[in-house]
């Protein structure tokens, strides 16, 4: 397989040094290494209020926050994890890795590509300042229900201008992944023979280019509502508070697919090469899939059982979302399958893989339960669902970019990483994670609601477990950049392949991966 | 001393196991699960969330059972060699689709009898409208002339306690382990009969809140504009409390529910002396105090005190009611010192435009509200109410206008 891949070919094309390098960004590594970074920054930007909520909810009374700042940390936190974290690093792995799995030189629409990354730090930008404009910050959680929402003070304008944008860059980013891998994959490469991150991100991507547009419509309604006298979510004026949630939840379910299928594709590449072994049932997974993302569009109302619907709605929803189950089994038993008499070893991308699937099928369980609608009841809007969505987005998603950080991070930056440390980086992580948010299950269970910002004494036990389980995981993560950090200024070279077990085309260029790779397509047999 | 060394550990291995046996008060603070409740429908639930437990753990044991068996046996280190040739087999695809829908489908039978039950709110015994306001919850009990129970309708406002609500402000300094049920009381609780079936109606006059007593079972959203309904039916008498559940603003945390499963013969007595019965004539019950509502026979009074709407009050009578209707409806945002808070955009009262400025507008504030702002109207509350909240804002914290309002004010700018 010839890849024409030269170091000295960089000099040739004159990339752009220093700001302007960065600035004015087309190459898709690039782009892929500012999302990445600007990620890992939000991160612990919503780490840290992460950190201020768990500070007030360490016992009981009211300590530090004033109640209505309590409800700012908890509304920018999910904001900023979600569209400033989660989703800006998996566009990254996708910037990065896409092109070079599918043995593109770039992706399709460079300069798309550096005005769809651009436009983040200006909407988290306007976000954040917010919490300085009277009123404070946004307040009424993520999900933005009026009329609550519309109570915001100066904030309002910012909070769905900011939405919007974001909505806009996802959407960028996500033409670009699809138009990417339909029209330059390598020749060879028919589309059941990608690689499963490839595939996850196409159908990720579909997902994005159908559910964003649906949340930027609802927010336009709440800014008609609030500024041009409409009365789409007011009762009083004919309008159906209720129907935003279902217009917001058709976009919101979805997204939490959006956040979850690029990590099964990360883990469907890293378990096989450390189980020196294909992926077992590699059509299963792309059916299975496919399948979740399908029915990712017809549940959306089992996140708003207690609203009242009729009970046939209640009746279809429940069933349909204990359907989903199904093709998320399938994935799983497929991954065990795969361990299953392989020759495994556990380097730390293989550790954050395993902590991966053992956590986010706790995650999946929780979830199940979560689907039984009269079960529901008890459950909803408790910590129960606290602790289901941060199983499934803690050690899920992100443990599935650490997981593929520490993977390709030798193929980007040419060196080792620590290994040692990346390790400690692991257990650390996957023993707090748990401390933090398994007692939270309890604190559901036993009545506590989620997002007050004091509680009644009888749940003062957990939530200071929790507490001190956060702390340690938000401090943790600081160890995580450490090792970036030095993988990045030196440490033992590289090799071309990097681990023994990896296949697929990103491991036939050098390490660290040149600015121009597959200048002439490589071919697939 | 290795003897010694065995016997203190085992010692201490047994009293570390009676004291988790025998002391089940000690491990209050630990609870871990779901409780049963006191209804048919809390019970139901906490069957089938035990069945979706149990199923869960088995899979659990299945799944990681394999998934361990594999990191220990298949390891290189123990010199695993990779079997390259196992990549598909539709059999045992087919099969693991197969199982898991089997057992969905013996969940759902289960789940949809339950929900089934829940959505049943046909010929309840008694009728409750419950609507939730920021940050408090409005209970009429809805009667009929032929009604055994409740022959007219009355109703009442259930704030959090006084003594919470004092001790939860942000560096109040009180031990909050030292207050009975801190956050989890209220002024006036909902009274109900036993083994009685109670629909509850729920609406919300502002934004979104959800009616929620774990024991009771159930949970239902209270929306501006749409009536949800919800029952329960207790068959233990006790009090059983609950909270809001769907963030209603600065302070969700603090609308807690107090529900008060009677016998029928005491909970007849309590309708009657709330003006329930036949021939009762008070529409809502004004602002009892916390003894009388704490009290064990939960025959609360406080039925009197409304005589004086129509009557002129002296400034210092105005003065302690508007004390007391503020602290309880206006001191969430403004503080009870009247500086209100910049943090979540509530302006202070003390030295305001509004509040030392004309009487008219100030009164038109709490009538109407500021829309688009968190002020809500508070025309709800009585005249005596407004007129003494105003009173006590208009010479409170040194704004001293001498302007008294009287509740014939009121009613003249509603």
């Amino acid at each position: 397989m010839s890849t024409a891949t030269d170091a000295h070919h960089d000099e040739h094309h004159d990339a752009p040094s220093g700001w302007r390098r960065w600035v004015f960004a087309t190459n898709h590594k690039d782009i892929g290494t500012m999302y990445l970074v600007f990620a890992l920054t939000l991160f612990f930007v919503g780490g840290a209020m992460a950190m201020v909520i768990r500070a007030e909810l360490f016992q009981p009374g009211l300590q530090f926050v004033d109640p209505g700042f309590f409800n700012q940390m908890t509304t920018m936190h999910a904001l900023m994890m979600i569209f400033g974290a989660v989703m800006p690093a998996f566009v990254g792995l996708a910037n990065w890795m896409v092109p070079l799995m599918v043995g593109a030189p770039d992706m399709a629409l460079p300069r798309m590509n550096n005005w769809s990354f651009w436009i983040l730090p200006v909407a988290f930008g306007l976000l954040l300042s917010t919490l300085f404009v009277s009123g404070g910050a946004p307040a009424a959680g993520w999900t933005m229900y009026p009329p609550l929402v519309l109570q915001t003070g100066d904030a309002f304008p910012f909070l769905i201008f900011s939405v919007h944008l974001m909505g806009m860059s996802s959407i960028m980013g996500a033409i670009n992944i699809v138009v990417t891998i339909m029209n330059m994959r390598a020749p060879g490469m028919g589309l059941l023979k990608m690689p499963l991150f490839v595939w996850t991100w196409l159908i990720t991507a579909y997902l994005l280019i159908l559910a964003m547009p649906v949340l930027a419509g609802a927010v336009t309604m709440l800014l008609t509502d609030e500024y041009f006298g409409t009365s789409f979510f007011n009762a009083g004026g004919g309008g159906d508070p209720l129907m935003f949630q279902h217009v917001f939840w058709f976009f919101g379910h979805p997204e939490v697919y959006i956040m979850i299928l690029p990590a099964f594709g990360i883990v469907s590449q890293i378990i096989p090469t450390f189980a020196r072994k294909p992926l077992f049932g590699y059509d299963s997974m792309v059916y299975a899939t496919a399948s979740i993302a399908f029915l990712s569009f017809i549940v959306w109302a089992h996140h708003m059982f207690t609203v009242g619907m009729p009970l046939a709605g209640q009746l279809f929803f429940m069933f349909a979302t204990m359907l989903i189950a199904v093709p998320t089994g399938v994935k799983v038993f497929n991954w065990m399958t795969t361990m299953w008499r392989g020759s495994m070893t556990f380097e730390t991308p293989m550790l954050f893989a395993i902590g991966f699937v053992f956590l986010f099928t706790i995650g999946g369980f929780s979830g199940l339960m979560l689907g039984i609608t009269p079960a529901d009841f008890q459950y909803h809007d408790t910590y129960f669902v606290v602790a289901h969505f941060h199983y499934v987005l803690v050690p899920g998603a992100v443990f599935a970019i650490m997981a593929g950080v520490y993977y390709w991070l030798p193929k980007w930056t040419g060196h080792m990483y620590n290994e040692k440390l990346g390790k400690l980086h692991f257990w650390l992580s996957a023993i707090f994670v748990n401390v933090t948010f398994f007692p939270q299950h309890f604190l559901g269970l036993a009545g506590m609601p989620r997002r007050i910002p004091d509680y009644a004494t009888q749940f003062a036990d957990f939530n200071m477990v929790s507490s001190i389980g956060a702390f340690v995981f938000g401090a943790s993560q600081l160890l995580f950049v450490y090792i970036i950090w030095s993988c990045v200024r030196g440490g033992e070279k590289a090799s071309q392949q990097v681990w023994e077990g990896a296949e697929g085309l990103e491991w036939t260029v050098p390490s660290p991966a040149p600015h121009h790779t597959f200048e002439v397509a490589p071919e697939v047999k | 001393m290795r003897e010694r060394i065995r016997q203190y550990s085992r010692s201490a291995v047994f009293g570390l196991l009676s004291f988790f046996l025998l002391l089940p008060a000690a491990l209050a603070d630990w609870e871990l699960n779901l409780m049963p409740g006191v209804t048919p429908i809390s019970r139901d639930t906490y069957q089938l969330h035990m069945l979706i437990f149990w199923v869960c753990v088995a899979i659990a044991v299945v799944v990681f059972g394999v998934m361990f068996y594999s990191l220990y046996m298949f390891r290189r280190s123990r010199g695993a060699q990779p079997d390259t040739t196992m990549v598909h087999s539709t059999k045992m695809e087919i099969i693991w689709t197969i199982i898991p829908i089997v057992i969905l489908v013996a969940m759902a039978i289960p789940a949809a009898e339950s929900l089934i039950k829940i959505e049943d709110t046909r010929a309840p015994d008694i009728t409750i409208k419950v609507t939730g306001y920021q940050w408090k919850w409005h209970y009429e009990y809805l009667g009929r002339p032929d009604d055994p129970f409740v022959q007219s309708n009355f109703g009442f406002f259930s704030n959090i306690d006084a003594v919470s609500n004092a001790a939860r402000q942000v560096g109040s300094g009180v031990d909050v382990y030292q207050i009975e049920n801190y956050l989890r009381d209220v002024d006036r609780r909902v009274i109900v009969p036993v083994n009685k079936k109670v629909r509850i109606l729920l609406t919300s006059n502002d934004v979104l809140h959800a009616w929620w007593v774990p024991e009771l079972g159930g949970k239902r959203d209270a929306i501006p504009g749409f009536v949800n309904e919800m029952w329960f039916q207790a068959e233990e008498t006790g009090v059983y409390r609950g909270q809001c559940a769907e963030l209603c603003g600065r302070d969700h945390g603090f609308m807690p529910i107090v529900v008060e499963v009677q016998p029928e013969d005491e909970f007849a007595a309590w309708v009657a002396a709330n003006g329930g019965a036949a021939g009762g004539g008070v529409a809502d019950v004004p602002g009892g105090s916390q003894a009388a509502t704490a009290s064990a026979g939960g025959a609360a009074g406080g039925a009197g005190s409304s005589a004086a709407v129509d009557m002129d009050m002296s400034m210092d009578e105005l003065m302690s009611r508007g004390e007391s209707a503020y602290l309880t409806n206006c001191s969430a945002c403004h503080q009870p010192n009247g500086q209100g808070l910049e943090v979540g955009g509530f302006p202070a009262l003390a030295g305001s435009a509004i509040a030392t400025g004309p009487v008219d507008g100030h009164i038109g504030q709490l009538l109407n509200g500021v829309p688009g702002t968190a002020m809500a109207s508070f025309a709800y509350l009585s005249d005596a109410d407004i007129a003494a909240i105003i009173t006590y804002e208009r010479n409170a914290w040194g704004n001293d206008t001498g302007d008294i309002v009287q509740p014939a004010d009121v009613k003249a700018a509603r």
